[in-house]
């Protein structure tokens, strides 16, 4: 029966697509993120008639840029089953790093280089303890989380860094001629690579087999430890990016910067249908999520609802998207027991 | 533990062993009611067939032995009667009554234990409070009752006239008492059927002793006793009768009296081999794998052999001897401590599987599930896994070149499958095995190392991969195949090293094999020998 003999292959057919399970196909977690999206912006536009226009879109760019630019190795992170809890951290490092160095008289390039090389640093940091050490990477990036903060707050103090040169300012301001933020088109070119390297090269199939069967992996030549590493350099470096940019957009740099933000970054992912065990996720998805993110905090702020109202808003949505998966997975197991428990009758 | 199936007999004496005491009381003990009455059990896991036919009758006061190779469906019965699986057909009687346990507290309740070969206890906790965990007796204000706790663990341990203070820290207990734990916890339980699933694997013979004076205990008290054991010996002195059974279904049931060992050993194994498998002569050519005094501190010791183009060489042991290690070693999982492995005359670095693959070597390993697939990819993103970076061009992944490796290869090795895209996790273990096996030969490997082929595989698709691993090595391919089912080592194998505690103890060309002599040498009995 079985021969390795080619020419005497005989005809492969595969099942043919069925009306269901192409229907099945199209129940996905983005779908719905899609049909959520279009949802908020109709809420949002019957709450403020002002909701759809270009300026809301810019300043929903403005404010989500950094974090939906970290979001992206976050998510790659999460799909081999680790997490990054540094992020904010780690943004707060590099604009501290930032206002130290341009206010003691460096080079504006000469000290944003410095920043990224700060990144890669706490980056290779994170990767080595977790890859390494093989330390729960949950654990690693808690303690990094401090030790960042901490050394922000060493570099700077609680002086705030102000007085960057004129042209950063322009980062506040929309693309000339244009009503894109700039750190908005930076995460739309970089979501593109991601994506493409996610979904179509080797270094993307090599995340997904790791997060999925670490071993089988392994066994396979995949190179799991070198892989994580990387990644977590690859976040470094963004992160540290991500500082830089939020420092100029705000014309100002403080130890505090960006404090807190890895949760929203962490929501993100995860509401953008990443799975906190790994294995499971697309860009496309965080890139809906942030789409659904943004518009919903545009409509809540056009009804003067408080930030700290906003974030409970931030929290169910986090609930829901672990929540969600859960109950259809529930769901899916239940009907089956019938199925066969009625089989069985029969 | 012995677990190279019909082999673990092999090296004793073929004898009949009288039981001395046994024959007589039995008829006296057994009332006309059955304590246990299983017929015709079926258990099917997706198409595999675990149970086909689970028929054991035993009655009160009676120990009873359950014996079969390995995938004989005896874990199966088990674990039906444990109520850890649900079986998909047949009747369970307790006392005449039909029973159906949809969980263990259900089997627990009607009065069924089972008591495995590692027993697991809270080792912080008390012996006391371990046999009574869950069901602590109370005073008022729920507090537990310590004193009374203490009293009730002192009596069974009278009854079972074995000497443990049940204040002390389970922390730290032999196997063995940590096993007459398990029991005192049964017969607290006021357990009518007692399972023990190789109970002695782990005991020395005073401890052997004892436990068969336990058993004697619970069979007076109308208690039943299920062995399971691959030591025949013990068989024959402790039970009354025994149930044999077959590629899981029931074969017979005899009383002691009236069976020998050579009886027992051919109802177990129940085929010809050579039959089976057919003759074949192979001509090995070049050498491919060259492995020079490979050692692991502690796990295998100055292992060197050779295996040759167009052949398939086997290893065999028992559990442990370090055979999977040794495999592992080879194709650079776990990095070895001395020792080199050459492939076609070059040295490899060795420590990642990447540098074994990129010297032409491929893995199949014996854990389909956690080692061999991605489970939740796609049945042709698995295939290509291995090959993934030459089906890519400027580094984006060509899904027609990946699509066309998974055809290609599910018609070679006639995989039965839907769509391509499915989820591996679909397909039945035979066909995930193939799965695996094209993952590997897509590479066009020069030397395959296999473990466990046909672990866990239908009959139906074994004999297909047999007839592969045939089809590879006569196209030049070498084979290096551990298994621990020895009608496949002994079948499909053209050399046989066999390792023993983390040593090569002998080799056996093909001809001169037999499983008595594996056995013995597996078993550490011919050191120096045959080498």
């Amino acid at each position: 029966m079985t021969t390795l003999e080619a020419n005497a292959l005989p005809e492969l057919v595969e099942e043919p697509r069925t009306l269901q399970s192409s229907l099945r196909a199209a129940v996905r977690w983005e779908t719905g993120l899609v049909v959520l999206f279009v949802v908020s912006l109709i809420y949002g536009w019957s709450v403020t008639p002002y909701f759809l226009n270009m300026e809301t879109f810019f300043f929903a760019g403005l404010n989500f840029g950094e974090v939906a630019i970290m979001a992206l190795p976050m998510t790659l992170i999460i799909i081999t089953g680790e997490i990054d809890l540094s992020v904010a951290s780690m943004l707060g490092l590099s604009a501290s790093t930032l206002g130290y160095l341009f206010t003691h008289g460096w080079n504006i390039w000469l000290a944003m280089g410095v920043c990224l090389l700060v990144g890669i640093a706490g980056g290779a940091l994170n990767g080595v303890l977790v890859t390494r050490l093989g330390l729960p990477s949950i654990a690693v990036t808690i303690g990094t989380l401090t030790l960042y903060r901490g050394l922000a707050l060493i570099v700077l103090g609680s002086n705030t860094a102000v007085g960057f040169p004129a042209w950063t300012n322009k980062l506040s301001l929309p693309i000339g001629g244009t009503h894109v933020a700039y750190d908005f088109a930076i995460f739309v070119v970089l979501a593109v690579i991601f994506g493409v390297a996610l979904h179509m090269t080797p270094l993307g199939r090599s995340i997904y087999a790791i997060g999925l069967q670490p071993e089988t992996a392994y066994f396979s030549g995949i190179r799991v430890k070198r892989i994580k590493f990387l990644l977590y350099v690859v976040s470094g470096f963004l992160c540290a990016f991500a500082g830089i940019l939020y420092t100029f957009q705000q014309a100002s740099s403080a130890s505090d910067t960006g404090l807190g933000l890895e949760l929203n970054v962490v929501a993100i992912a995860l509401f953008g249908g990443v799975s906190i065990f790994g294995g499971r996720g697309t860009i496309i998805g965080v890139v809906l999520s942030v789409a659904v993110f943004a518009s919903l905090q545009s409509s809540l702020t056009g009804i003067n609802v408080s930030a700290q109202a906003q974030s409970i808003v931030t929290g169910c949505l986090l609930l829901l998207s672990v929540l969600i998966p859960n109950g259809i997975e529930m769901t899916a197991r239940a009907r089956a027991r019938l199925r066969h428990r009625a089989v069985q009758e029969a | 533990m012995i677990v190279i199936g019909v082999v673990s007999i092999g090296g004793m004496a073929m004898e009949r062993v009288h039981a001395p005491e046994a024959t007589a009381s039995l008829r006296d003990l057994s009332p006309d009611v059955p304590l246990l009455d299983v017929e015709g059990a079926t258990k099917f896991f997706g198409p595999v067939k675990a149970l086909v036919n689970g028929s054991i009758t035993m009655f009160a006061g009676e120990a009873h032995a359950l014996l079969g190779e390995n995938g004989a469906g005896k874990s199966t019965l088990v674990k039906i009667l444990a109520g850890v699986h649900q079986a998909d057909g047949g009747h369970v009687r307790i006392n005449g009554e039909p029973v159906h346990f949809s969980n263990p507290i259900a089997a627990r309740e009607a009065g069924i234990s089972v008591i495995y070969q590692e027993p697991t206890l809270f080792p912080d906790l008390t012996i006391a409070e371990n046999i009574f965990m869950g069901r602590h007796p109370l005073r008022s204000g729920k507090r537990i009752d310590r004193a009374e706790m203490m009293r009730r663990a002192d009596e069974v341990f009278a009854r079972l006239g074995v000497p443990l203070s049940p204040g002390r820290l389970a922390r730290g207990l032999s196997v063995a008492d940590q096993q007459i734990v398990e029991i005192a916890k049964a017969i607290s339980f006021n357990a009518k059927i007692i399972i023990m699933d190789e109970p002695t694997a782990a005991l020395t013979d005073v401890e052997v002793q004892r436990l068969f004076d336990v058993v004697k205990t619970l069979r007076g008290e109308g208690a039943g006793v299920m062995f399971i054991s691959h030591r025949l010996e013990e068989v024959f002195e402790m039970c009354q009768r025994v149930t044999i059974m077959r590629d899981g279904a029931f074969v017979r049931t005899a009383p002691i009296e009236e069976i020998t060992i050579d009886d027992v050993i051919f109802s177990m194994v129940g085929r010809d081999i050579v039959s089976l498998y057919g003759e074949h002569q192979r001509s090995p050519g070049a050498e491919v794998l060259a492995v020079e005094h490979l050692t692991r501190e502690g796990v295998f010791t100055d292992v060197s052999f050779r295996v040759r183009a167009g052949e398939i060489v086997a290893l065999a042991g028992l559990v442990g001897a370090g055979r999977t290690e040794v495999a592992r070693g080879i194709f650079g999982i776990d990095k070895v401590d001395a020792g080199s492995v050459s492939v076609g005359g070059v040295k490899l670095k060795g420590g990642s599987p990447l540098q074994a693959m990129s010297a032409g070597m491929g893995f199949v390993p014996e854990d389909r599930r956690q080692q061999g697939l991605v489970m939740e990819m796609s049945i042709d993103s698995n295939a290509a896994l291995a090959s993934i970076t030459s089906l890519s061009r400027f580094g984006i992944i060509r899904k027609s070149s990946e699509r066309k490796l998974a055809s290609e290869w599910a018609a070679r090795l006639q995989l039965k499958f839907g769509r391509f895209a499915n989820p591996v996790m679909t397909l039945s273990g035979g066909n995930q095995q193939k799965v695996v096996l094209a993952k590997w030969l897509a590479r066009k490997p020069r030397l395959l190392i296999i473990d466990e082929p046909t672990r866990g595989i239908d009959i139906g698709t074994k004999s297909e991969v047999h007839r592969l691993l045939g089809e590879l090595v006569e196209q030049g391919i070498a084979v290096l195949m551990i298994s621990s089912e020895m009608p496949e080592v002994l079948g499909v194998a053209d050399r046989i090293l066999v390792l023993h505690e983390g040593r090569l103890v002998a080799e056996f060309a093909r001809d001169e094999a037999d499983e008595a002599s594996i056995m013995r040498a597996a078993a550490g009995q011919m050191k120096g020998e045959a080498r």
